[in-house]
């Protein structure tokens, strides 16, 4: 019988939002789904954990300090055993620890599953998703993936709330790697990576100065700021808010492209998203192909008068 | 004084537009513009970096593929690495066997840091470095935003989702690279002509004793549903009108 061990990711002491999505996603591969919880005494975590729909089972690894994969990942290999299935979310969390876990299990990894075909089979982007592939793994050994957090909606609060197992972790943490700090960014803004709005702009701004008046309609709509990789090799902004195929892959609900032409490897960073608004002088520029809501105009004059209108709309 | 070893795939550029083949059997490369993997790129930037300030004594750039990937090679020893090194296979590479032949390698070369992208631009797995350091027993620091050497260890600023995490590793250790991390250089002329006599070695896979049996088994490839066709909106008033009909605003 499948089995599925979810490794679940914290925020400090509460579950993350994840970790709901990856229970949606072993709930399509086995009926039992077993969450592994790795948290301070005490944390609501492991409680959280409990009451989602579909859960069977929760084992509450008392986990001291900050989780690091170095540590983790043996813990996670000693609670897989019994199980055919460990997943994780495929976020910087989930990405960093699973690979460490398949590789101590001697056995490949599905990454950024998307589908399950069934329980040895998934679909899962490739090529930031202009190629979908159909992957097939051993069914005699165990399955590690990382769910791809877009494609999966979290499950909600379940009919009854299943009992929760205290294990202590078994083995001494390698004293090889050791946190220092965790430092959130922009505290004030929205991070671009999980935005449910993002506005972003181009090399037709034509300056950082330009490029810094985006941030008024980023405040406005309560979004994070990217840019396209024109606009940071022109110096407009650093890198950091690159978006693209070589910056940050996003898919929120709503992205407004401003003075961006839409190069391949801009377009494939936000094709996931919900609605794409794009604003451009050339109503020949590729962003055009994908955008939901085309407005040819100069970013000079639409930018203003996009801002004059949202506050009217919200007044 | 640090030995550096860079591990780089050879990818399709990240400005060319794949197709998928119309029988499903996978994506058309033939006759595209191969590069090496960007984050790699950014990989052998910093171990470069690390060398001209005095923190790296060698820089050796290595890749697991056939000898298409020679060219990329090349690139690496002109930008300014020592010396390349093809671990050569015609089979698929997938992340588990990359690791296993990059544990080999590091068993004959002994570096005290390896480097590499954080994730290839084709497959998107975000694996090698992790499984490395699983097979080394040695600490891993993923997509590395900021890395700063000290004696034996290295304290890296790494890009994660809540923000910034800072962590201290002994070395040796895996060290994935995030875009922020640099700016690689371009290569100039003379220097593509000065890497031709640097040296480049090849070595069969199957001599490191490296089991290089793919495990996972691409069925088939797809192209993504399309998305609807868009509407064209006259000006910003009617633009934010739309939005708020259809609930996105």
């Amino acid at each position: 019988m499948a089995r599925v061990l979810v490794v679940a990711e914290c925020s400090g002491e509460r579950l993350n939002a994840s970790t709901a999505k990856c229970v949606a996603c072993a709930s399509e591969i086995a009926a039992d789904v077993v969450v592994a919880v790795f948290a301070a005494r005490g944390a609501q975590a492991p409680a959280e954990a409990a009451a989602l729909a579909g859960v069977s089972r929760v084992l509450h690894v008392e986990w001291p300090s900050p989780p690091l994969a170095a540590s983790l990942a043996p813990e996670v290999v000693r609670l897989a055993s019994g199980c055919t299935h460990v997943l994780g979310p495929s976020s910087t969390f989930g990405k960093d620890l699973l690979p460490r876990v398949a590789a101590l299990l001697g056995v490949g990894q599905i990454s950024d599953v998307m589908s399950v075909l069934d329980p040895y089979r998934f679909k899962r982007p490739i090529y930031a998703g202009n190629a979908i592939a159909t992957v097939r793994a051993p069914s005699d050994a165990t399955l590690v993936a990382t769910v791809r957090l877009a494609s999966y909606a979290a499950v909600g609060a379940g009919t009854e709330r299943v009992p929760i197992e205290i294990r202590s972790p078994s083995t001494a943490a390698p004293s090889h790697t050791r946190f220092v700090e965790l430092r959130a960014e922009h505290a004030d803004r929205p991070d671009l990576q999980t935005a449910t709005r993002v506005v972003a702009g181009g090399r037709a701004l034509g300056s950082a100065e330009n490029f810094a008046r985006l941030y008024e309609l980023a405040d406005v709509l309560g979004a994070a700021v990217g840019a396209s990789r024109a606009a940071v090799d022109s110096g407009f902004v650093a890198n950091d808010l690159q978006v693209g195929q070589t910056g940050k892959i996003i898919a929120p609900e709503l992205y407004v492209a401003i003075g961006i032409s839409g190069a391949i490897q801009h377009v494939t960073g936000i094709k996931d998203a919900r609605t794409i608004v794009a604003i451009n002088r050339d109503p020949d520029a590729p962003i055009f192909e994908i955008a939901d809501v085309a407005l040819v105009a100069d970013w000079t004059r639409a930018l203003p008068e996009l801002i004059a209108a949202l506050r009217g709309a919200s007044s | 004084m640090l030995k550096v070893l860079v591990c780089i795939k050879r990818v399709v550029d990240y400005n060319v537009r794949v197709r998928v083949k119309p029988d499903g059997s996978g994506v058309a490369v033939e006759g595209l513009k191969m590069s090496i993997n960007p984050f790699d790129e950014i990989a052998i930037e910093e171990a470069l970096r690390l060398k001209e300030r005095g923190q790296a004594s060698e820089v050796l750039v290595a890749t697991v593929g056939d000898a298409e990937a020679q060219p990329q090679l090349r690139t690496g020893l002109a930008m300014g690495a020592d010396r390349a090194l093809l671990l050569e296979t015609s089979a698929p590479t997938e992340p588990l066997v990359v690791a296993r032949a990059l544990r080999a390698l590091v068993e004959r070369e002994r570096p005290d840091l390896v480097l590499l992208g954080k994730q290839a631009i084709d497959d998107d797995h975000a694996q090698t470095g992790q499984m490395l350091a699983a097979l080394w027993d040695r600490p891993q620091a993923t997509f590395a935003s900021r890395l700063e050497i000290d004696g034996a260890r290295a304290r890296v600023t790494r890009e994660v989702d809540a923000g910034l995490e800072v962590i201290d590793v002994d070395l040796p250790a895996v060290v994935t690279t995030d875009l922020r991390l640099n700016q690689p250089r371009y290569v100039k002329l003379p220097e593509i002509l000065k890497a031709k006599k640097k040296p480049l070695d090849v070595v069969p896979l199957s001599s490191l004793g490296v089991d290089a049996r793919a495990r996972l088994v691409v069925e088939r490839v797809d192209s993504p549903a399309p998305r609807a066709r868009g509407i064209r909106v006259q000006d910003a008033t009617e633009l934010v009108g739309l939005l708020r009909r259809r609930g996105v605003l």
